[in-house]
């Protein structure tokens, strides 16, 4: 870390962390020369300093030269019994959790870096977050566990200063902070790194790295030769070699992370959050990064890690914090934990009840997918529905669930494998196709795939069966009218006058209309993805009602949904796809939301085993 | 309000204004000149109307007008049967839309990068077959159509025939299955796709309708002027954006009428025509057609731009209660 560094940056919110973070990091060169590298290595005691002043008796022992006169009082109670013990342990910079599980109750411990407290975040109707919490420390790796949608990725958003919580507090270093948009939490010292990070492709490595921060030379040009060096040092400290001269273009997904987290780094950033970074990494990179985040830690810097698998979790981290529906459920040392406890406290609901009596045995096989490959998306995946019967397709976000039906409604091509839907081989690519052999498909994202959001409700209803609804080539108002009106009613959507835009109903109201649009057309079989993300609950009930219904009258039913409840309550057979493959299947009564989820995340294997 | 609303006032206000201005302007005379000056351009603008509102853009009107009008040229000086000549623009006009509408729907290119490139390209196919030429010996019967009105009228035939293709592009953009798609796809063409509609053939359709209109533009063009020369319609492509964005047209597509088409001509015509009785500079009109353009783009998303603007300054003053507003630097938060 040059001098240039000094002007880079230096956002004013930032400074508690950032004055703690350069005395801390190795690199610095006033404090490896004045103390001996363990000490200025011991992560917690680097960054003591943000601890709020009166309990940081501790910090003059060893760090007279870096306590930063600046720090300003923070409003948490002082605690000053506890907190010399991990400054004076310079041996073990990878095991801050030893002392500070120890006081978890309480505000001291390894200095907390960041806390969340009570934060909720709704969008419009729908409470992504309800009540969540985290606590990050200084050298520690905190898991953020949780099913899809328990509101992990807001939190992720509302700490990268992107989503402003509709309540709660940040303490960044013990003070209120309030993040306004993306250079906010940069300010404050929070990095993100994404699962896959968005590099300026034609520009180096070290270029990205101090993209609008270049070490200038003589008349204000950019110092290549120094931009180099401090990225080399950059990658020295995290223990990779990667060329700071090439070019972005064409790094893996590992190389650009690590690129990400170096930027952090040049940044002083001290929490770097991680959303699912190894989602896309060969098990090689996995090992790489864990390396990576060793070295974080023992930089001083928090990591909070945020994966579906949970034997990562374990392996890397010290810390675990669940949620659950928008909930914090849980925080704990992952020590003493086992696999069962997390998945338990991720779904740890009480079984739903079956959502209506017993349909009658399934009818004829309406829809057939053979060994259905789109490469790099899904492998080999065949499986058939029924007339009558609801097949629900489980497993994690980015499993491949969404794109199999995309591919089976001919939205994308697929290379290999074939789909039969009403007896007929389909045609790929080719949606009409898949309509005229009697599929129904109501996508995943509502507003932009499943709705003209500027057309009125009725002309969204009309917009599949169009073709019937014309006299001449002409359409007929009052037919349209009325086929609207029909389906509303049937439905029981909620408007105000069929003209009004489909974009003034509610979520659930706009899930209807989608619903209707497709019921129009009285198709064989049915596809659903998502069919009751981010609707309220009464309308879920409608909405399950429904589909539970169209199974009875004999529609085929293909349900995708990452809510297991969902799953449970509907389901007559459960597909589980993992990474692009069918995983497991589960008839109605085997299937409990702990073997679901085992099998989505891999764990069902690695019992078997 | 809707727009079409406002256009007819606009529209009132600038026959007021004309009439005012010179004793001519409200006389069946002027409005035949008018109509004569106009009708190529109003025809374009009708398919130009759909394609704006489909989410696409095509600037190459003005050149397939132009290519249009050359092989009119060239095939009439080789003597060919004009009946024959009819069909071979026809042709032609068709594939220059084809071509703009394969690229834009099978290549995946933008239509704005597209267009501009056969804008250049078309205009470029006009030179090589005319060079610097001139061909002006057409048949009386067929230059009448540029001077005289349509019997028992006081219409010029080029806007005969924009009425009726404006009713048949009405219809089929109000009321039928077609139509209804434009709109969607113009809107949110991924939800358009999902829904099953052919988002490709359709555009695909409306650039070759585009190429036909422009085709036909430019026979009314030659006539009218009895010349067929390399540049004829240049700049023509502006006049035709500027109309349909005038005439309510979303930019961003998803909306607009025909109706506002047919009284953004009117308006565009009066306002172009008002100015010239007034002997303001005729070189000036390009001024017109700008302006235009930028209003008519700019009022729909005023309310939007003033709103943003109010929040910006409440947002400053709510951080810094205590420096004045807008003066602010940015060195502190």
């Amino acid at each position: 870390m040059g001098p240039g560094e000094e002007d880079g940056h230096r956002s004013p919110g930032a400074d508690a962390g950032a004055d703690a973070g350069e005395p801390g990091s190795p690199a610095e060169p006033a404090p490896d020369s004045a103390a001996p590298a363990p000490v200025s290595r011991s992560a917690p005691a680097g960054t003591s300093p943000p601890e709020p002043a009166g309990t940081s008796p501790a910090a003059p022992v060893d760090t007279p030269s870096m306590d930063s006169p600046g720090t300003p009082p923070a409003p948490a109670a002082p605690v000053n019994t506890t907190s010399p013990d991990s400054p004076n342990t310079p041996d073990s910079p990878n095991t801050p959790d030893s002392t500070a599980t120890a006081d978890a109750g309480t505000d001291a411990g390894a200095p907390v870096v960041l806390s969340l407290e009570h934060v909720s975040k709704s969008f419009g109707a729908v409470r992504a977050v309800i009540d969540g919490s985290i606590e990050l420390r200084a050298g520690e790796a905190h898991a953020l566990v949780g099913e899809n949608g328990a509101g992990k990725s807001t939190m992720v958003k509302i700490l990268a200063g992107v989503h402003q919580p509709d309540s709660g507090t940040l303490l960044v270093n013990g003070q209120p902070t309030e993040l306004h948009g993306p250079a906010g939490a940069i300010g404050a010292g929070i990095a993100i790194i994404y699962q896959e990070p968005t590099l300026f492709p034609d520009l180096s490595v070290a270029e990205n790295i101090f993209m609008g921060r270049q070490p200038l030379r003589r008349g204000r040009r950019i110092d290549g030769r120094e931009m180099t060096t401090e990225a080399d040092a950059l990658f020295a400290r995290l223990g990779v070699r990667i060329d700071p001269g090439r070019i972005a273009r064409g790094l893996s997904i590992a190389d650009q992370q690590v690129v990400e987290i170096a930027k952090a780094l040049s940044l002083n950033a001290r929490v770097i959050v991680m959303d699912e970074p190894t989602a896309a990494l060969s098990a090689v990179e996995v090992a790489r990064l864990f390396d990576v985040i060793a070295a974080l830690r023992a930089d001083g810097a928090a990591v909070l890690f945020i994966s579906h698998r949970l034997e990562e979790v374990f392996e890397i981290c010290q810390r675990v914090t669940v949620m659950r529906d928008g909930r914090h459920v849980l925080t704990s040392p992952l020590a003493g934990l086992t696999t069962g406890d997390l998945v338990r406290a991720m779904v740890g609901r009480d079984m739903p009840e079956r959502v209506a009596g017993e349909r009658g045995a399934p009818g004829a096989v309406q829809l057939t997918a053979q060994r259905l490959t789109r490469e790099g998306v899904f492998t080999d995946v065949s499986f058939e529905v029924r007339a009558g019967e609801i097949v629900a397709l489980a497993g994690l976000v980015g499993a491949g669930r969404s794109e199999v039906a995309r591919a089976i409604f001919g939205i994308d091509r697929y290379d290999a494998g074939t789909v039969t839907a009403g007896g007929r081989q389909l045609r790929k690519g080719s949606p009409t196709a898949a309509m005229t052999a009697g599929i129904g498909f109501v996508p995943e994202d509502r507003r932009q795939q499943g709705l003209v959001m500027e057309m009125s409700i009725q002309q969204n209803v009309a917009l599949a069966s169009l073709a019937t609804l014309r006299k001449a080539g002409i359409i007929r108002a009052s037919a349209e009218r009325s086929f609207a009106a029909d389906w509303a009613v049937r439905l029981s959507v909620k408007y105000g006058r069929l003209t009004d835009p489909v974009s003034m109903l509610s979520g659930g109201n706009q899930q209807k209309v989608v619903l209707a649009k497709w019921l129009g057309r009285r198709p064989s079989i049915l596809i659903v993805d998502e069919p009751t993300r981010g609707i309220d609950v009464g309308t879920k009930a409608d909405v399950h009602n429904l589909l539970d219904r169209l199974a009875g009258e004999g529609i085929a039913v293909l349900m995708i949904s990452s809510e297991l409840p969902e799953v449970l309550r509907l389901a007559d057979r459960i597909l589980v796809m993992r990474e692009g493959r069918l995983a497991a299947e589960f008839t109605q009564a085997e299937a409990s939301e702990e073997s679901i989820m085992a099998a989505a995340t891999g764990q069902l294997e690695a019992q078997e085993r | 309000m809707r727009w079409e609303t406002g256009l007819v006032v606009v529209v009132i206000a600038i026959a007021i204004m004309g009439s005012s201005l010179s004793p001519q302007f409200l006389t069946a005379n002027n409005f035949f000149n008018l109509g004569l000056n106009n009708g190529e351009i109003a025809i374009m603008a009708l398919p130009m109307a759909l394609i704006i509102i489909s989410g696409e853009i095509d600037l190459s009107v003005e050149s397939t007008l132009g290519m249009s009008s050359a092989v009119l040229g060239v095939l009439w000086a080789d003597h060919w049967p004009m009946l024959a000549i009819f069909v071979v623009v026809a042709v032609v006009g068709a594939l220059a839309g084809a071509i703009n509408g394969l690229l834009v729907t099978r290549v995946g290119l933008p239509s704005l990068a597209v267009t501009i490139g056969t804008l250049a390209l078309y205009r470029g196919i006009a030179l090589i077959l005319l060079g610097p030429r001139t061909v002006a010996n057409f048949p009386t019967i067929y230059t009448n159509v540029g001077i005289v009105a349509i019997p028992h009228t006081d219409l010029p035939y080029s806007i005969g025939i924009f009425i009726v293709l404006a009713v048949i592009f009405a219809i089929v953009l109000h009321a039928t299955p077609f139509g209804r798609s434009i709109y969607a796809m113009g809107d949110n063409a991924e939800a358009a796709m999902f829904a099953g509609l052919r988002v490709k053939r359709i555009k695909t359709t409306l650039f070759i309708v585009s190429g036909v209109a422009s085709a036909l533009a430019g026979v009314l063009f030659t006539f009218r002027l009895n010349t067929a020369v390399q540049d004829n319609g240049t700049g023509l492509s502006l006049d035709v954006v500027a109309i349909v964005l005038l005439a309510g047209v979303s930019i961003f597509g998803g909306k607009g009428s025909i109706g506002g088409v047919f009284l953004a001509v009117l308006a565009f015509a009066g306002l172009q025509n008002a100015l010239l009785l007034t002997n303001f500079n005729q070189e000036a009109t390009g001024l017109v057609t700008g302006g235009l353009l930028l209003v008519s783009v700019f009022v729909p998303n005023a309310a939007m731009f003033v709103r943003s603007i109010r929040r910006a300054v409440t947002r400053m003053t709510r951080r810094m209660p205590s420096e004045p507003a807008l003066s602010m630097p940015r060195k502190d938060t």
